[in-house]
């Protein structure tokens, strides 16, 4: 059969999608201070700001792991309005303005909120302002799509293997951790990797949220906003570092991606 | 008539577009009389409460339909100095309004119309008991000041220098009213803002710095080279140093000139 031609109007318009996307990445590229980048790399700000991004997007990860995980098994199992209600909830990060979230969790974990005035009055803690509210950030924005992930992945499970594996004797965790886990590995992987990229690209829950202090709850976004005032060099170059990685998580997954695409 | 219409609505969008936050451009420009013009003004973060009513102010006597850009004034330079297009910029400190003149883009020679004072931002009554800038270096308090590259921030860097006072900030905001937001949601129990932050906030209380430790920050005011409106842009500047244009920022706490 031969296909239709397509008109030229539907290129140029698809032409000017595509120059939208390039045209930053360009600037980016064609801006970026090559000769000094390793200087800009080096200097304790970004450095700073490197290893908390790094520390803080990588233990929201673990976190959606343990938590994530449990969820995806709760949302697979149940049925009707329940899980609508439930998918909701869990998904409504993802398409939430994260600078709402921010005011969100101000509001429910700050020293005033619902669950942070008592942590605060019973122990004296106040999560706002410190490494942990970051993680908090973080995880909150990017749990759902490792949530999403493992769900899909569960619901796709051949459950015979699990049935098999529990009539030759096998208990619950047994099953769960011998045959459930690694039949689920690619989905979990490429949900976790999903989450990790998105924890490590949050900026505006983390700055309502955290706040702004370096070392502490600067990671790698708020630092290239706050770069680009004072610093605009620092913050190209950090931007870059951030194209970076993404570009490798693409690369790394177009098997899983662009493969089902 | 049509045309027109769409005309006016599209210069209300691009006056919209060159600015962070809009109030009013594009709404205020459809209600239409042939004399009613519009005009961006890029000002400091803390200048918000006086020119909005400045703002109203022009609108109903002059016919002039202000949109403005409220930022910490680090953030409104630098769109600046990357094109952005407006018709006037108010600053918090000399400082920047010189990196935006010695960048070109001012048509006119600025004048400082307003100054403002440091004062330490508490919860209401001041529970945690709080007198001096001393006081804020106490353990186990929470205080924010804005970033230094932020006006405030700078000024409060330097009060907290001839006070001889380390403090050990929590975070370091963006612009001033977000120290003044930390403080009012209770998240920090203090701040350095400025007074004029103090008197137009009905969430906090104020606690003075003495001269000897205050530092005084100039406000300067300029017409931009890129200015669309170049007649209801000198119409703003002339009205914010009028009389009227100055019991405004008093009556905001600011100090006139």
């Amino acid at each position: 059969m031969k296909r239709t031609r397509v008109p030229p109007a539907i290129w140029l318009l698809a032409g000017l999608g595509l120059l939208l996307f390039f045209l930053p990445l360009a600037g980016l590229i064609v801006r970026a201070p090559w000769n000094q980048a390793l200087g800009e790399l080096t200097d304790p700000t970004t450095m700073t700001a490197l290893a908390l991004s790094l520390f803080c997007s990588v233990t929201a990860t673990a976190i959606a792991l343990v938590l994530g995980i449990p969820l995806a098994m709760i949302l697979a199992r149940t049925r009707g309005t329940l899980r609508n209600l439930l998918r909701a909830l869990t998904t409504l990060p993802m398409v939430l303005p994260p600078v709402v979230g921010g005011v969100a969790l101000l509001l429910a974990f700050g020293r005033r909120g619902i669950a942070g005035s008592l942590l605060y009055e019973a122990f004296g803690i106040q999560i706002p302002f410190t490494t942990a509210a970051a993680v908090m950030a973080e995880t909150f924005v990017a749990m759902p799509f490792l949530v999403i992930a493992v769900e899909a992945g569960l619901r796709s499970l051949d459950h015979r293997y699990e049935e098999a594996a529990r009539s030759l004797g096998a208990g619950y965790w047994r099953v769960f951790t011998r045959v459930t886990l690694p039949l689920l590995r690619p989905a979990i992987f490429s949900g976790a990797v999903l989450c990790w990229a998105r924890a490590l690209g949050e900026f505006g829950a983390t700055i309502t949220f955290a706040g702004n202090f370096p070392g502490r709850t600067q990671t790698v976004p708020i630092a290239v906003y706050i770069a680009l005032e004072t610093k605009p060099q620092a913050a190209i170059t950090l931007s870059l570092i951030l194209l970076v990685v993404s570009v490798a998580i693409l690369v790394g997954m177009r098997d899983r991606w662009l493969g089902a695409l | 008539m049509t045309r027109t219409m769409l005309a006016i609505l599209a210069a209300g969008i691009m006056s919209a577009c060159g600015s962070g936050t809009t109030t009013c451009a594009i709404q205020a420009s459809c209600g239409v009389g042939p004399s009613r013009t519009t005009l961006t003004v890029f000002a400091a973060a803390s200048l918000q409460p006086a020119f909005d009513k400045i703002g109203d102010k022009l609108l109903s006597t002059q016919n002039i339909a202000t949109t403005f850009s409220y930022a910490g004034t680090q953030t409104l330079t630098t769109q600046l100095t990357q094109g952005a297009p407006a018709d006037v910029f108010a600053s918090a400190d000399v400082a920047h309004m010189t990196s935006v003149q010695s960048a070109g883009l001012l048509l006119s020679q600025s004048m400082v119309f307003a100054h403002n004072r440091l004062e330490i931002a508490v919860a209401k009554g001041n529970p945690k008991g709080i007198h001096s800038l001393a006081d804020l270096a106490r353990s186990r308090l929470v205080v924010v000041l804005a970033d230094p590259s932020v006006p405030a921030g700078k000024y409060a860097a330097q009060a907290l220098a001839k006070a001889g006072v380390a403090v050990h900030p929590a975070s370091l905001e963006q612009q001033v009213t977000g120290v003044l937001s930390k403080v009012a949601l209770g998240e920090a129990d203090a701040g350095i803002v400025y007074h004029s932050d103090i008197v137009t906030s009905a969430q906090v209380d104020g606690v003075t710095i003495p001269d000897s430790q205050n530092v005084i920050a100039d406000y300067p005011i300029a017409v931009l080279q890129s200015a669309q409106n170049q007649a209801g842009a000198v119409a703003f500047v002339d009205f914010v140093l009028s009389t009227e244009g100055q019991s405004i920022l008093t009556s905001a706490g600011f100090q006139g000139v």
